[in-house]
């Protein structure tokens, strides 16, 4: 019974902070509400027994990429007013769209035949002798290690785009040298002169 | 109705205890953060309310409730107010999972430590969202510089907590105290092994708390007081008491991980029938003195060497150590993964 009153306070949150997402006026503000829904949505899966995801949604999600979101955002200065004005008239396309999908949504999924032999692959419960994070650990580094490594290499690949899209070298900039500086003594650092007088160095 | 009724009234009893300790004890925290700094620079602190102004932490709580709460025009007011609580909820939240002695945690969980990691993460958000609701030139600087900072950070501490996980074989924080309960006493524990990992947890706690020499969320030279400018009399204080609260957190952590939490550091008789809170709260306190410490003499960090420490060497070294630490464990059997 507490188990689905959280279900229930978990979903309506989360459901409500997500249409917030759309209709908060104010940029921050949406991203904060979408901050929101991930926490709910962290809440869900830890009712499901998930406790390892629902950690590492709040960990990754909430803990960096919405930081960076929110990093973005805040410092975007856009009049959002202005850009909602043009708002209405987008809206019988943008409805016809979602009408659309929407459509197509339920057609796949009042076809969908699922065989019984995938449903029980899919629904195949944790062992009880390990927690949920090693059951998750031993199917991931094993029967999907490959999938698993592909998918780092996506990642990797994408961080290296964005640096090869932003770095610049500018010659003309000093940059400190740490190394350099550290090996700095007092033969290489200091150089006495010896000042005549009335004549200066 | 009594069989949830009772552990329900349990769980309420233990987290009240651990709150009003908790506070009690961050009161004197912050008092010795002071008094050791005073000390450091040859002056003497806070002297005046009670004795050897002991007080000092209850008369300033006083001060802040009794002063009025000032909202600026161009504030958002909403986010405005909710950032000092988000942030003083989410550090005393943290304090759920930690076992201050064996067996005695509010909550056992099995990610105990995934748990804290990402309670830590969020600790950012009170930072941003005060920063920026504030309206006002100098917190946003501040909330923009924390935002860059503390998820740099957080990347090494993270690695530095699989390197622990790695030789403890598990991510509930009673199993890692009880690993490192090899009757060896204080020998024993992961700072001697892992004693690179221990180096930079500590410098990160520190970055990731935003305590000097990584204070620049809050460098006053450069900008006021940072995120908190705008803030005055109760949402200040609440900012300080999730700043002081996360503070202890990482030192719990930093105890938990590496200095044996509850665990006598000599394991033979006399010591060990010291009931283990008592050493708890005495590794809690050296964590912290060595914090105090070093906000004393070490100078303030400029913002790119900052991000150079956390990218460019903690990274490294600490992406590094997971793999060694992995392979040694993995060659030799160590450690309790099976």
């Amino acid at each position: 019974m507490v188990a689905a009153a959280f279900f229930y306070l978990f979903s309506t949150l989360m459901i409500a902070s997500a249409f917030m997402v759309i209709a908060a006026r104010n940029p921050v503000h949406s991203v904060l509400f979408l901050i929101l829904a991930f926490v709910n949505a962290s809440g869900l899966f830890i009712l499901l027994g998930a406790e390892f995801l629902a950690m590492i949604l709040v960990v990754v999600y909430v803990g960096a990429v919405a930081v960076l979101f929110l990093f973005v955002v805040m410092m975007l200065d856009v009049d959002f007013a202005e850009l909602k004005q043009g708002f209405l008239q987008y809206l019988p396309i943008g409805a016809l769209i979602g009408i659309m999908v929407a459509i197509e949504l339920v057609l796949v999924m009042t076809g969908w035949v699922t065989s019984d032999a995938a449903i029980a692959s899919a629904s195949a419960p944790a062992p009880d002798d390990v927690s949920n994070t090693a059951a998750l650990g031993r199917v991931l580094y094993t029967k999907h290690f490959y999938f698993f490594q592909a998918a780092g290499l996506v990642l990797l690949t994408a961080m290296i785009g964005a640096i090869v899209l932003t770095l610049s070298h500018k010659p003309d900039v000093k940059r400190q040298n740490i190394a350099d500086q550290n090996a700095r003594d007092r033969k290489t650092a200091v150089e006495l002169k010896k000042a005549p007088s009335r004549a200066g160095v | 109705m009594t069989d949830w009724l009772i552990p329900l009234l349990i769980l309420l009893g233990k987290s009240l205890l651990l709150l009003v300790a908790l506070l009690i004890f961050v009161a004197y925290i912050l008092y010795a953060d002071r008094k050791i700094w005073a000390a450091v620079q040859m002056r003497r602190g806070p002297n005046v309310v009670g004795p050897w102004g002991l007080l000092q932490s209850f008369a300033d709580m006083l001060k802040f409730v009794l002063k009025e709460p000032v909202l600026p025009s161009g504030a958002n007011k909403g986010v405005f107010i909710l950032a000092p609580f988000v942030s003083g909820m989410l550090a005393l939240a943290a304090w759920a999972v930690i076992p201050v002695t064996d067996g005695w945690a509010v909550a056992d969980l099995n990610v105990g430590i995934l748990y804290i990691f990402a309670i830590s993460s969020l600790g950012v958000y009170g930072v941003i969202m005060g920063g920026w609701a504030s309206n006002s030139k100098y917190p946003f600087l501040a909330a923009l510089r924390s935002a860059a900072q503390m998820v740099s950070y957080e990347v090494s501490i993270g690695f530095v907590i699989i390197t622990v996980l790695l030789c403890a074989g598990s991510l509930n924080l009673t199993d890692i105290v009880r690993a490192q309960d090899t009757g060896l006493g204080a020998l024993g524990w992961y700072w001697l092994p892992l004693f690179p990992m221990f180096v930079i947890f500590f410098i990160s706690a520190l970055a990731e708390t935003n305590r000097p020499p990584f204070d620049l969320v809050e460098a006053e030279s450069e900008l006021v007081a940072g995120f908190m400018v705008e803030y005055s009399s109760t949402p200040y204080m609440l900012f300080m008491l999730g700043e002081y609260v996360a503070i202890m957190t990482m030192c719990a952590l930093t105890t938990i991980l590496f200095l044996g939490g509850w665990l006598s550091p000599i394991p033979f008789a006399p010591f060990t029938w010291v009931p283990g809170v008592i050493w708890f709260v005495l590794k809690v306190c050296l964590v912290f003195f060595m914090f105090a410490m070093v906000k004393a003499f070490v100078p303030r960090y400029r913002y790119d060497q900052l991000m150079r420490l956390g990218w460019k060497v903690f990274l490294p070294i600490s992406l590094f150590m997971v793999v060694l630490v992995a392979g040694v464990l993995q060659v030799t059997g160590w450690g309790g993964a099976n």
